[in-house]
This record gives structure tokens, sequence and C-alpha cells, in this order.
């Protein structure tokens, strides 16, 4: 083979590769939060006795856990704008990766209240606390402690799949490189440059799911119980 | 003349089914192509050689740690720079291949673990071959436990077949997008897809937690 | 006076299996009390009742002064009067000693942290288990966790305590610590309520024991009775149980 790799684009595009990259982390870390928030309220409404919420919240979930990403997007930046409910590339994405990943997080979430055992919801109930005390002091700790390493695992995979906003044109970083690949015509080595940015992204996301993990579950930390 | 369905004409209707063909088609692929690799990177997960396993966890991190839209990008722009021919098939299918694989041998693997040590040691005990002792003994107890996590797998790749829209493969999305370019009804168009995708996989996903209960029952 | 719990013509079933079928006692303030009977006998339902964990389909319960039969009862308030120890400890495994025993006087009572703190420290010394403040459950045996349970429902200050079958998941060496705790209770003039299986325990330090049998009360009196039973149902199962 006698292709000879260039990476001097490297020196002119760096400004813009930034920007996505930057972009990147601020799609991912809002879907994450928010859609944690939004996972937590669906998954304490799926527990709710009212029937009309639990089915609900069963219909969000199955709806987004059985459609594609990539379609979802489609119909919050061009579906909604077409029924006149404009939002920027950059929010729709933020909108719909946030809807997305709500879905599995409460998924994930109410598993792990389900596998809570009911007689700490009943010593609870016994020491007088409100429903909403149990829930926010007993059940939501211990089920999150549980399905932390599934959520977040899942939040890594909402990161990766940032990069499908591109085809809503919001300007993160796979849209960054697509548009230096076809200025540059090397797009084997671009593609390659933000791959290995994904790759530590990825790391660095484990990472610091690993360290809020620690901050946050402050027995794990203290008994040395690996998360 | 045969009236339009849900809005949407007989001709793109048609355009459509045919999208959802090479969906199902690119799905396939994805499950037995990447299925295949997939199990030889579960085998050597566990392999007894540090090499082997050194080169499979580095693979299952980078197919993990990176997105499916990048791996389809380096396969059908980049891979042509060095002159190999790339139709969007192929980069599709190939790219699917790895991704499948990855996801499906790291799921494969810990069905393998969970199976008890006692197992692999009672089987060594009876002086049965390595091959013999993962044939006769270890899959076939490893295969109840995989069922329910593969099948629920299925409907991942079911989706992500939509990425392959991206570089020009003509599955569903992509057809959705040109029909949306003809008609500029986006809301509806899309929302069409979206349940055709949902109609693919419901049915997986509900037979993945159906299988899963009956397995977690079977346990007790 | 008023007695701290009143049940009257209680009945209850499961479906279609009757549990308690006229149910009807009292205990007094200061009063020990053991339900002792056989597993399906009732007692463990009567007990749950008390503090509402079950619900009755007739008659009437009154515990300090809360009708607990009536459906628009105030939970919480009754909760805050009435304390209760269960046989699988039910302590949170992600607080430590101490926020297990503080979370509910500090949420419910609006305690402030210190006083909160102060409470755990009083409540764990009633346990003996002051130096164990800062463990997490996980950390200590399952009698020294049964101990950290009847502090934190200690620390409500409530007007009469429940114990359910509260030793019957520990080892004998165990239990007996367990044991050793409520006896100082009672003798603090504690009003209690405990179902049990140790007859040689209720025989120490009940005031009064009511032998159930199918939904009722079968025999009843002073702790003579184990020594001396008058029905063939309680002499075959005190036979059994000492």
């Amino acid at each position: 083979m006698d292709y000879s790799f260039d990476f001097s684009f490297l020196w002119d595009y760096w400004p813009m590769l930034a920007d996505g990259l930057w972009l990147t982390i601020q799609l991912s870390l809002m879907a994450t939060v928010a859609g944690f928030l939004l996972g937590i309220a669906c998954a304490v409404a799926s527990t709710s006795r009212s029937r009309i919420l639990r089915g609900l919240v069963g219909l969000y979930v199955e709806l987004i856990r059985n459609t594609p990403l990539l379609v979802q997007l489609f119909v919050v930046y061009f579906g909604l704008a077409s029924l006149g409910l404009k939002f920027s590339a950059t929010t729709s994405a933020v909108i719909g990766l946030t809807i997305n990943i709500g879905a599995y997080s409460s998924e994930i979430i109410r598993a792990g209240i389900e596998s809570i055992h009911k007689g700490q919801i009943e010593a609870g109930d016994c020491l007088a606390l409100s429903r909403w005390q149990v829930v926010a002091a007993i059940v939501l700790p211990t089920a999150i402690e549980k399905v932390y390493p599934a959520l977040a695992s899942q939040y890594v995979l909402l990161m990766l799949g940032t990069s499908i906003a591109s085809q809503i044109s919001a300007e993160e970083m796979t849209a960054a490189a697509s548009r230096i690949q076809s200025d540059t015509f090397r797009p084997f080595e671009v593609f390659l440059v933000i791959a290995a940015l994904y790759l530590l992204l990825s790391f660095g996301m484990r990472g610091l799911f690993w360290a809020v993990g620690q901050f946050a579950f402050v027995r794990r930390r203290k008994l040395g119980t690996t998360l | 003349m045969i009236p339009s369905l849900l809005g949407i004409s007989p001709a793109h209707w048609a355009a459509l089914l045919a999208g959802l063909k090479w969906t199902v088609f690119l799905s396939a692929v994805g499950f037995l192509a990447g299925g295949l690799v997939g199990f030889a990177v579960a085998l050597s997960r566990i392999s007894d050689s540090l090499i082997i396993r050194g080169l499979a966890a580095v693979y299952v991190n980078l197919i993990q740690g990176t997105p499916l839209l990048v791996l389809m990008f380096v396969l059908y722009f980049g891979l042509p720079v060095f002159g190999f021919d790339m139709p969007p098939l192929a980069a599709a299918c190939i790219a699917m291949t790895l991704f499948s694989a990855a996801y499906l041998g790291e799921i494969w693997r810990g069905c393998l673990q969970s199976v008890p040590r006692t197992q692999w040691e009672a089987a060594d005990c009876l002086a049965l071959a390595r091959w013999e002792r993962m044939l006769l003994v270890i899959l076939p107890q490893a295969l109840r436990i995989a069922v329910p996590p593969t099948v629920g797998f299925m409907v991942q790749i079911v989706k992500n077949t939509s990425v392959a829209s991206v570089i020009g493969m003509a599955e569903m999305t992509y057809i959705g997008k040109l029909i949306n370019n003809a008609t500029f009804q986006p809301f509806r168009i899309y929302l069409i897809i979206a349940g055709l995708y949902f109609l693919l996989c419901y049915p997986l996903s509900w037979l993945s937690r159906r299988l899963e209960r009956k397995l977690n029952v079977a346990h007790r | 006076m008023s007695p701290i719990v009143s049940f009257r013509d209680v009945h209850k079933s499961f479906g279609a299996v009757p549990v308690l079928k006229g149910l009807s006692f009292e205990v007094q303030k200061g009063e020990v009390v053991a339900l002792i009977g056989r597993s399906g006998s009732g007692k463990s339902t009567a007990l749950r009742c008390v503090d509402r964990l079950e619900t009755v389909d007739k008659g009437e319960i009154i515990v300090c002064g809360h009708r607990v039969s009536d459906p628009k009862i105030e939970l919480r308030k009754l909760r805050q009067d009435v304390g209760i120890v269960f046989q699988s400890y039910n302590l949170f495994p992600h607080l430590t000693v101490e926020q297990n025993i503080t979370l509910a006087p500090r949420w419910v009572k609006k305690a402030d942290k210190a006083s909160a703190r102060a409470l755990a420290q009083e409540v764990l010394a009633q346990v003996g288990l002051s130096e164990k403040i800062d463990a997490y459950p996980e950390q200590l045996s399952g009698g020294q966790q049964q101990r950290v349970a009847i502090a934190r429902s200690l620390a409500m200050r409530p007007q009469v305590m429940l114990f359910d079958e509260v030793t019957s998941a520990l080892d004998p060496q165990l239990t007996e610590e367990v044991l050793k705790v409520i006896e100082e209770l009672a003798r603090q003039g504690m009003t209690m309520l405990l179902v049990t299986h140790e007859m040689a325990f209720a025989a120490r330090i009940a005031d009064r024991v009511i032998f159930m049998h199918e939904g009722l009360i079968h025999e009843t009196g002073s702790r003579d009775i184990l020594r001396n039973p008058n029905t063939p149902e309680l002499k075959s199962f005190v036979g059994v149980g000492l």
C-alpha cells in the first residue's frame, strides 16, 4: 500500500474540531442529567397506583425503546418544525436525546426499584415517613445504587449516540469531521482522529462515573465494595 | 386508482416496503455474521492465551467506545482512499457485523462465565477435551441464559441499521428521507417510519422479556 | 385510664381464609404482653393490625387514642406513637447506624442535626451499641442489626413498642443479646406487645400472656399459665415450645 497518511489538516481545522468536541460533551452532559431526572420521574410513576399513569409511562418507554434514535431526532427536528414548533438543531438534539435516554433510564431505575425488599418500604412507613419521604430517602437511593453500573453504561452509549445529532445538522464532533473531510479529502485520517476522541471520551466518561459513584455512594467507598 | 394510505401514495408505500426489506436484510446480516464473529470474540475473551484475550478486549473496547456512525464513515469514506471499492451496502454490512460482534461477544462472554466454575471443573475431571467440554457441558447451559439478552440485542441491531442511511444505503430510513424530500411531510413520514420500526422491534422486545421471565422462573 | 391498645371484635380474612375471628384484648400502659401461638394462629396479623400494616374487615382497634380501624386515620400520627421491630431487621443498607436512627426524627419531627445525633447516641446507649454509631448495617452481626432496629424505633419516642418475632432469624447466642435489650426496656416501663416463639423469655418478662388459636384468644392470663396451662391446646403448645 502506497498511501501516505497526512494529519496536517489538524493545524488548520483543530478549532472546528474542538468546537464539535465541546458540543458533543455539552449534548452528552445535558441529555444525561435531564434524562436521568426524567427517568427517575417515570420510574416512580411506573410504580404508582394509577393505572393511567403506569400505562402512559409504559407506552412512552416502549415507543422510544423500539424505534431508532435517528428517526426520533427527525421527528423532533423536521417533524415538529413542519407543525410550526421550530427549535434549533442543537435544542432539538437535546430534546430528542433526553426523551430517548429518559426512557432507557426509566426502565433501568424501575428494575432497581422492583428489586427492593418490601420490608424496606414497610420499615419507612412505620417510622411515620410520608410516601414521598420513603421514595426520596429509601427507595431511590438504594435503587439507583443498585443499577448505577447499568445506568453508567447506558449514558456512555448515549454519548456515542450524540454523533447521530449530526444528521439534523447539530454541529457536534461528527458533523465537524464530515465538514473537514469534505474540505480536505482526508476522510480516513479525519474519522480516525474523531474515533480516537470518542474513545477517549468514553474512557473519560467511565472514569467520571466511577468518581461520581465514589462520591455518591459513601458506603461503597468506605467498605471497598466494588460498584 | 389505489387510494393512498395514511396520506402516503401507493408508489411511496412500495418504496418504503422495499426499504423495509433492506432493513431486515441488513439486520439479518448484522445478526448472523455478527453472531459468528461475536462467538469467536466471546471464546477469545475467555481464552487461556493472554494475547488472544488482550486482542479481543481491544477490539470490544474499540467498537464499544466509538459511534457506529463513525465506523460507517471510516469504512465508506475512509477505506476507498486505499483503493478498496466500497459500495454503501458493503460498508453497511461490514459495519453492522463489526458492531454486533463486539456487543454479542460481550453478552455471550457473560453467559459463558455465568456457568458455575464447578461445571468446568467437573468436565475436566471427566477427562473431556477442551472442545468437548465447551460443546457438551458449557454451551448447552450458557445457551439457555443467552437467549433472552440475545433476542433483546436484536432490537438494537434493527434500530441501528437506520444509521446506514447516512452513507446512502437504501434502507427504510433513507427511503423515508427521499419521500420526505419529495412530499415535504416530515412529521407524517417519520412517524410512519417509526411505526414500521416499532412493528419490527416490539415483537422482539416482547419475546425477550417473556423468555427472560420464563428463565427466571425456571431458575427459582 | 384508657388502654394503650384495644381490640374489640376484630375480624380479618386473607381472601377466603379467616385469620382473626373476633379478637378482643387490651394492653394497658406499662404492660408487657406476649402473643403466642402456632404459626397461622393469627398472632402476627394481630400485631401488624396495631400499626395498620394490615386493615381489618370488621371490629374496632384503638391505639394511643387513634382509631386504627377508621379508614380515614392519619397514619403518620399513629406511627409516631407506635414503634415496630421486624423479624428481618429492615435497616436501610445505604445509611449508617446514625443515619438509620435519625432519618425519621429529622424528616418527620424536623429535629436539627446536633440534637438528632445526641438522640442517636442516647438510644444506642440503651441498646448497648454506642461504639457502632458510624458503622453500616452490613458491618454488624444480625443481633447488632436488630438492636439498631430497636434503637431506631425508640428514637421516635413511641408510647408502645411492637416486636414481631424479632429473634427468629438469629442463632441462640445473638438471640440472647437482643432479648436482654427488650428485657431492659420492660424494666424501664415501656409498654410492649410482642409476638414470640421464645417461651422461656415470655415466661421471664411478660406481665400477661395471650395464647391465640385459630384466630381467637384461646387462653390468657399471667405468665404462670405457661407453666400451668389450663387448656389442652396450650398444654401441647407449651410442651413443644419449652
